[in-house]
């Protein structure tokens, strides 16, 4: 019952959004028609009816219903509540629901509240927002139909990857896939903008939010799923330049510079073209990375599909967008004006720097990423790690990172150094301090750079807010100061964790003691213990700091049972100077057990500076939502009088 | 600073500044990928073609019966990976993965030894179905399937 109203609700919305394409076709020629008239209201119920039919399909894991295929083969009876509601979109076709659903819900949001742009321009909007949907439900609804029916239903479901079944699956891929599908708001704006010729400052203006918040929902997901990977794989990274980290690395890279490019343009009215130009490779990244995921042409925990019909669906879906769309734009980037000028040292200037950077930096990982499935099909098989990422991406990078230090303090137009270098004289003399402390301690090349660039940061960053009234402070500059903080203390904590990471492993008896760092830790016993659906070993160790008072930590190897699997849960101390990271391995014929431990200086500044940056964004798009809604009623009231003493 | 540049030249030294990053990220890209991308060899190509010592690659095969030896610190072993032509020993020092077992599949991803040996830095086993390495989803197609009947 369930299943078939979620399967009409998804027929029905694919047939709205059919509507939406055409309204928005004819919005582009003819006035007056009645279904220009309809566009907003089909968009915002074509947006409730995907979402029903996500909610439908929630419903149906929470309650197990074995008589849908897609819940006998991904969950279990008795999974935890959670990861039946999380396991939802643990899975190939329930992800692809959730995105169509995202996708058509922010479409029905943009037509509920955007009244800022020319009317034909929005109307141009949804309808390329349409013309994205539709190869995704056709892809649904032909080639991956989450309501598939079993009969006679399953007796019992197989389960859900027990690296998933994590309290991180309710949270890191909803967050991720409202990140890149917001991007594709921005995608539509971009085409309806080119192709209603209005690639203006209010254009910027009315996308704006719509990047940031997509931005903001990104940077969480890769937060989210880079701590989830630090604990849930017990191989003590943070970020291993897996292909589907940079799947969702790629979209953020686009989207940060299109942060700063909507900036430029929304203020000074420059960097027209390109603005427009990032907007369609944002998104075009979201589906590069979904396609890279979904395919299957990669293997790993991400993964679901192994159908090679479903990648060559998402290669054509990305390929008719992404031409479609590179075509608007060089048909009508001709027709895009040159914006305002401005010198080389100015605001501008620094943000065409950032932006190039940025750009730089997402070509290396695209390249890097590509390269092995390339190579395939040559013949030869490779593999691309940290070994190329990390010095390719840190070229771009560091250079970016010293001109977001300076930046922010230069004015629109044009500006001289001369003015801002008194600013810049702690940060200078800090960076050195950075330095000379990295090069006491003999740490590599590019953790040195790291240490010394954060340490000259952390001050840059809010410097920008000096000799300003605090009160006075408009939101959107106190979120870039936090985001780029929070930048700065990332990069501190990167390069701490590459740089003076201490690692043991040995095997232990109970009642051994071992040292690591500065932590010394004595095994205490080991036990089983048993969950809902796992049962496991579960190891304690007495860690104390230096000396002081013993923290209790309980690394477990667990064994679920369905799928029959087993996972390393690690455990974690997390003092406020870093975090001490416990595994436990298996135990050897001899009777000892395998320890590894890490003790890691700083490595939560990572994750801490990622969400100043999230915060960042955040307390920016307060400030820009809440001006605009300022903006929105003192327009209404001006109107209202007019009415009032009209005649 | 001097004025703002022309109109036409702005432009013109914007989309030239961005294509040289571009061009300098790909040209970049290239060459670092040749010295660092780390190939996937199997252990007959590995006999035939040996990496050079020290550069990062990967071994990837069935792991022999009765071929795994655990060292007296208790976290080295020692196994041989087969693919019934070619057989390579391996020194891993870690917490093996939980589907390690003779007789099953894995990749060694690691840098070849003076002696011959190869000395990984990580193991990646087959978990199930869902999650197996690229490689070794071709292998149980191919020799893994044909090197499991050889090593029996």
């Amino acid at each position: 019952m369930i299943a078939t109203l979620g399967l009409a609700a998804l027929w029905l919305a694919a047939a709205l959004a059919l509507l939406q394409l055409l309204g928005g076709a004819l919005a582009l020629r003819a006035k007056g028609n009645p279904l220009v008239a309809a566009l907003r209201p089909v968009a915002m119920i074509q947006g409730m009816l995907a979402s029903l039919a996500m909610i439908c399909l929630i419903v149906l894991f929470c309650q197990t219903d074995l008589s849908v295929a897609l819940v006998a083969t991904n969950s279990h009876s008795a999974k935890p509540l959670l990861y039946k509601f999380a396991g939802s979109w643990g899975n190939h076709e329930g992800s692809m629901l959730l995105w169509v659903a995202v996708m058509a819900a922010a479409g029905g949001v943009v037509a509920w509240v955007e009244r800022r742009l020319p009317e034909r321009t929005i109307l141009a909007t949804l309808g390329a927002q349409a013309f994205v949907s539709l190869g995704f439900y056709a892809f649904l609804l032909f080639a991956s139909n989450p309501f598939t029916r079993l009969d006679p239903a399953a007796p019992e479901g197989q389960g859900l990857n027990p690296l998933l079944q994590d309290p991180g699956l309710a949270f890191h891929p909803p967050t991720l896939y409202i990140g890149y599908v917001g991007l594709s708001v921005a995608f539509s704006f971009a085409v309806g903008a080119l192709l209603t010729r209005e690639v203006s400052p209010t254009f910027a203006r009315a996308m704006r939010p719509w990047v940031l918040g997509a931005w903001i929902f990104l940077t969480l997901g890769i937060l989210f799923g880079s701590y989830w990977a630090y604990y849930e794989l017990g191989w003590g990274g943070w970020w291993f330049w897996d292909p589907v980290e940079n799947a969702s690395l790629m979209p953020w890279l686009a989207a940060t510079a299109l942060l700063h490019s909507v900036s430029v343009l929304a203020a000074r009215n420059a960097l027209r073209a390109w603005t427009v130009m990032l907007g369609v490779v944002a998104f075009s990244m979201s589906m590069v990375g979904t396609f890279l995921v979904r395919s299957g042409i990669l293997v790993s925990v991400h993964a679901f599909a192994v159908d090679p019909t479903r990648g060559q669906f998402i290669l054509a879906l990305l390929a008719i967008n992404i031409g479609a769309a590179l075509a608007v734009f060089g048909l009508r980037a001709a027709s895009v004006t040159e914006g305002e000028r401005f010198t080389l040292t100015s605001r501008e200037g620094a943000l065409v720097f950032n932006n190039v950077m940025l750009t730089g930096a997402l070509g290396i990982v695209l390249i890097g990423t590509l390269y092995p499935l390339i190579a395939e099909t040559v013949g030869a098989r490779v593999s691309v790690g940290p070994p190329y990422f990390n010095p390719a991406t840190a070229i771009f990078v560091l250079p970016m990172l010293v001109v977001m230090a300076i930046g922010p303090l230069l004015r629109w137009r044009r500006d001289s150094m001369k003015r801002i270098s008194p600013l810049l004289l702690v940060p200078a003399l800090l960076a050195l301090c950075g330095l000379a402390f990295g090069i006491s301690r003999g740490i590599g090349v590019l953790p040195l750079l790291g240490v010394a660039l954060a340490s000259g940061l952390v001050v840059a960053s809010v410097t920008p807010l000096w000799g300003r009234k605090l009160r006075t402070v408009k939101l959107p500059l106190w979120g870039m100061v936090t985001a780029h903080l929070g930048v700065a203390l990332a990069l501190g904590g990167m390069a701490s964790d590459s740089a003076f990471t201490k690692e043991k492993l040995v095997a232990a008896r109970p009642g051994d003691t071992i040292a690591v760092g500065p932590w010394s830790l004595t095994f205490t016993k080991v036990k089983p213990i048993a969950g809902s659906n796992w049962t496991a070993i579960e190891a304690t160790l007495e860690a104390g700091y230096d000396g002081g008072k013993p923290i209790t930590l309980k690394p477990q190897a667990r064994a679920f049972w369905s799928p029959p699997q087993g996972t390393n849960e690690s455990a974690l101390a997390t003092r406020w100077n870093g975090q001490l990271y416990a595994v436990l391995g298996e135990q050897a014929e001899d009777g000892r057990w395998q320890l590894r431990l890490w003790w890691k200086p700083f490595v939560t500044l990572i994750w801490l500076g990622g969400m100043l940056v999230a915060l960042g964004g955040l307390l920016a798009l307060f400030g820009r939502v809440a001006s605009d809604l300022r903006r929105l009623i003192a327009v209404d009231k001006i109107a209202y009088r007019r009415r009032r003493q009209g005649p | 600073m001097s004025q703002p540049i022309k109109a036409k030249h702005q432009r013109l030294v914007l989309v030239l500044v961005a294509l040289a990053a571009l061009i300098g990220a790909g040209l970049l890209a290239a060459w670092a990928l040749r010295s660092q991308a780390s190939f996937f060899y199997l252990p007959a190509e590995m006999a035939a073609n040996p990496p050079e010592v020290g550069r990062a690659v990967r071994l990837g095969g069935m792991v022999e019966v009765g071929s795994i030896q655990r060292e007296a610190d208790g976290v080295t072993i020692r196994f041989v990976i087969t693919d019934g032509k070619a057989r390579v020993p391996v020194r891993f020092t870690g917490i093996v993965p939980d589907l390690f077992k003779e007789n099953s599949g894995a990749v060694a991803e690691g840098k070849r030894g003076p002696d011959g040996t190869f000395v990984a830095d990580n193991l990646l086993a087959k978990h199930d179905e869902k999650y197996v390495p690229r490689e070794m989803k071709d292998m149980t197609a191919g020799q893994a399937r044909a090197a499991v009947e050889e090593t029996k």
